[in-house]
């Protein structure tokens, strides 16, 4: 297993400058995620770290190896593609030999390997079959096979789990996980789906426009985001924001001419001053009902059900807001809805960048 | 009745009129090959003007006439000419579809894969040439097989129709090239392989059926061919089955039953040909190798 660095890597395809001097450290065994809209740059860092792409400028290490210019055969990775790239003329058994065939690898050693790994994935009834004859999450499997039975220092998904239906999605992720904890080798993963990125990583990367806007733990991403950008992306259903300004008695006037009670401005430092303007950030989950002194009141328009909670779309001011809430709550369109705020964040609307010191 | 007794209803209807058309279609195609084998198979003199074709006084005279045409030559056991023509048509033929693909293959790929300088201006003049007729090109090709001495040769004809098999192999391929994914080549590169082994383990596999359909296509623009062949040979023995044929067709007669039984007997390796490459032309081969 091996330590993965890559250092102000700068990708261009022509005029188009897709990675902007990007870092990237994994340690030796961690799980890395690299997730952003699409665009973002991550499947093309991915691609650098594969060798499938060189770099503009930059330097790639694993370990101590510096593998900047080498081939992607001789980087010691196997990697999942979304697509599974199954060779279309070969068995699941050869697919899965293939890497090994080609390191000259002794017949037995293969055999071994691909028995082992079959039983892992549950492949073993599938051996002899064509990709053609596989269902989707069979193919996903082989694709993972194909990839852990070469015992590489490195693992490269890239959204491998976009083409499968959202139960065995969910099911897939756990399997990946799990199998992470298991064999132990370094991973880069690259997903647009945060859900993943949450609860595969050990350290998410959030990539915007070329850059790594974020780094870190994925609770301390989520909950302090160091960006308007990172505070969106993440969760689901996505942050509100609204325009507030600080107004003399400490609170933040709203639209609709509400003001928000800030009970504890400190963290957001000495910015953080009346007459500023600011972004506030409330996640949809981060509302509560209160009908004695809330901070807010809404006006509901749309109510949906979704099972165990209730999504709802208000307008607060003109400005729309969702809010979270457990489905017993008896919300209804039309209502004025009383709420208080549990957790809050504050951005510069010029730059982005969160006011927490 | 039901609404979808009455979907079945519309539906057994066109298929009715689907068989139909078929069934026309299909009588339309064959009632002349129909004739071909009556002709080749009649007795009589004359082919008659009649709706059925039915051989009138059934013989094989005429294939055995077509097909144990000796070539004499004074002071030399005869030799059995058609044999001959035969056996080069099918050279000549597999020579043109060899060369085609084993220099389109490679062609067509780079084409596919990679952006080099003078790739557009290179496909747009492939592609020039496609647009003259080969007749056009006869008499340039015979100076220049003259000037090579290769003139009346197999090898001189099949670099005639290498001219026209080439860049069309090329454009066929590359379209098939085209349509594998990137992603295998990547895998198999990932997984260890060079370039020339992700090309040789896992594109050319997955091109086969349009390598097949390609090689089966130069085989039989090659094997069809007639004017190129009728002006770069001259001497019978080195004659192709087409001009065989032809030499049944002259200004002032025409030997109709030999040129029929001559046109079934050439058809066979045809047949053959596609049987064997049936195999290979089962489309789909890619499917099931990315995505769902």
């Amino acid at each position: 297993m091996v330590a993965v660095t890559a250092r102000t890597i700068v990708k261009r395809f022509g005029a188009t400058e897709v990675l902007r001097g990007v870092d990237v450290h994994v340690p030796d065994g961690g799980f890395a995620v690299l997730v952003g809209p699409s665009g973002c740059g991550k499947s093309t860092l991915l691609r650098l770290l594969a060798g499938l792409e060189e770099v503009t400028s930059g330097e790639i290490r694993f370990g101590e190896r510096d593998v900047t210019r080498l081939a992607p055969r001789d980087r010691d990775i196997a990697m999942v593609f979304q697509s599974y790239a199954l060779y279309p003329h070969l068995t699941v058994r050869d697919n899965l030999a293939f890497g090994l065939n080609l390191r000259k690898t002794d017949a037995a050693t293969i055999a071994g390997r691909v028995a082992e790994v079959s039983a892992m994935l549950g492949l073993d009834h599938l051996l002899d079959r064509l990709p053609r004859a596989l269902s989707g999450g069979q193919r996903q499997r082989v694709a993972m096979g194909r990839a852990i039975v070469r015992r590489p220092q490195l693992f490269l998904f890239d959204e491998p789990l976009s083409n499968l239906d959202a139960a065995l999605r969910a099911q897939v992720r756990v399997e990946i996980r799990k199998l992470h904890d298991q064999l132990g080798a370094t991973s880069v993963y690259v997903t647009h789906d945060q859900v993943e990125a949450m609860t595969l990583a050990d350290q998410i990367f959030v990539l915007n426009r070329g850059v790594v806007e974020q780094v870190g733990p994925p609770r301390e991403v989520y909950e302090h985001p160091r960006t308007r950008f990172v505070a969106g992306f993440l969760g689901s259903p996505a942050m509100n924001f609204l325009d507030g300004v600080r107004v003399e008695a400490g609170g933040l006037a709203l639209p609709g001419g509400q003001t928000l009670a800030v009970r504890d401005p400190a963290p957001f430092g000495p910015a953080f001053q009346p007459g500023r303007p600011v972004s506030l950030g409330v996640r949809p989950h981060d509302f509560v009902v209160r009908a004695d002194a809330p901070d807010l009141v809404v006006d509901v328009e749309l109510v949906e059900l979704l099972g165990p909670e209730l999504q709802i779309h208000a307008r607060l001011g003109g400005a729309p807001l969702t809010v979270c809430l457990d489905s017993q709550s008896g919300v209804a369109r039309g209502d004025r809805l009383p709420l208080a705020v549990r957790a809050l964040h504050l951005f510069d609307p010029a730059t982005g960048l969160s006011l927490r010191a | 009745m039901s609404p979808s007794g009455q979907g079945r209803k519309v539906s057994l209807a066109e298929s009715i009129g689907a068989h139909l058309l078929l069934v026309v279609a299909v009588a339309f195609a064959l009632y002349p090959l129909l004739w071909v084998v009556s002709l080749a198979f009649s007795g009589a003199v004359e082919p008659t003007p009649r709706v059925l074709p039915v051989p009138l006084e059934p013989t094989l005279e005429h294939l055995r006439g077509v097909a144990f045409s000796t070539l004499e030559v004074p002071g030399e056991p005869d030799r059995w000419l058609f044999g001959l023509q035969l056996a080069n048509s099918i050279v000549i033929s597999l020579a043109t579809a060899l060369v085609g693909v084993v220099i389109a293959v490679p062609t067509a790929y780079a084409l596919a894969r990679f952006d080099f300088v003078g790739k557009e201006g290179g496909v747009r003049a492939l592609l020039a040439t496609q647009m003259f007729p080969a007749v056009a090109s006869a008499i340039p090709l015979y100076i220049i097989l003259d000037g090579l001495g290769l003139l009346g040769t197999r090898s001189g004809l099949v670099l005639c129709y290498a001219t026209t098999a080439v860049p069309f192999a090329i454009f066929q391929l590359r379209g098939a090239f085209e349509t594998i994914p990137r992603d295998l080549e990547e895998a198999a590169m990932v997984d260890g392989a060079t370039r020339f082994e992700a090309f040789r383990k896992v594109v050319l596999p997955a091109a086969r059926p349009a390598i097949a359909v390609t090689a089966l296509f130069a085989f039989m623009s090659a094997y069809n061919e007639f004017v190129l062949a009728h002006t770069m040979l001259g001497r019978e023995e080195m004659y192709t089955v087409p001009v065989v044929l032809q030499r049944y067709i002259s200004e002032f007669s025409a030997d109709w039953p030999k040129f029929a039984a001559g046109s079934l007997i050439v058809s066979i390796p045809v047949m053959i040909l596609f049987y064997i490459a049936q195999r290979h032309l089962i489309a789909g081969l890619t499917a099931g190798g990315v995505k769902g």
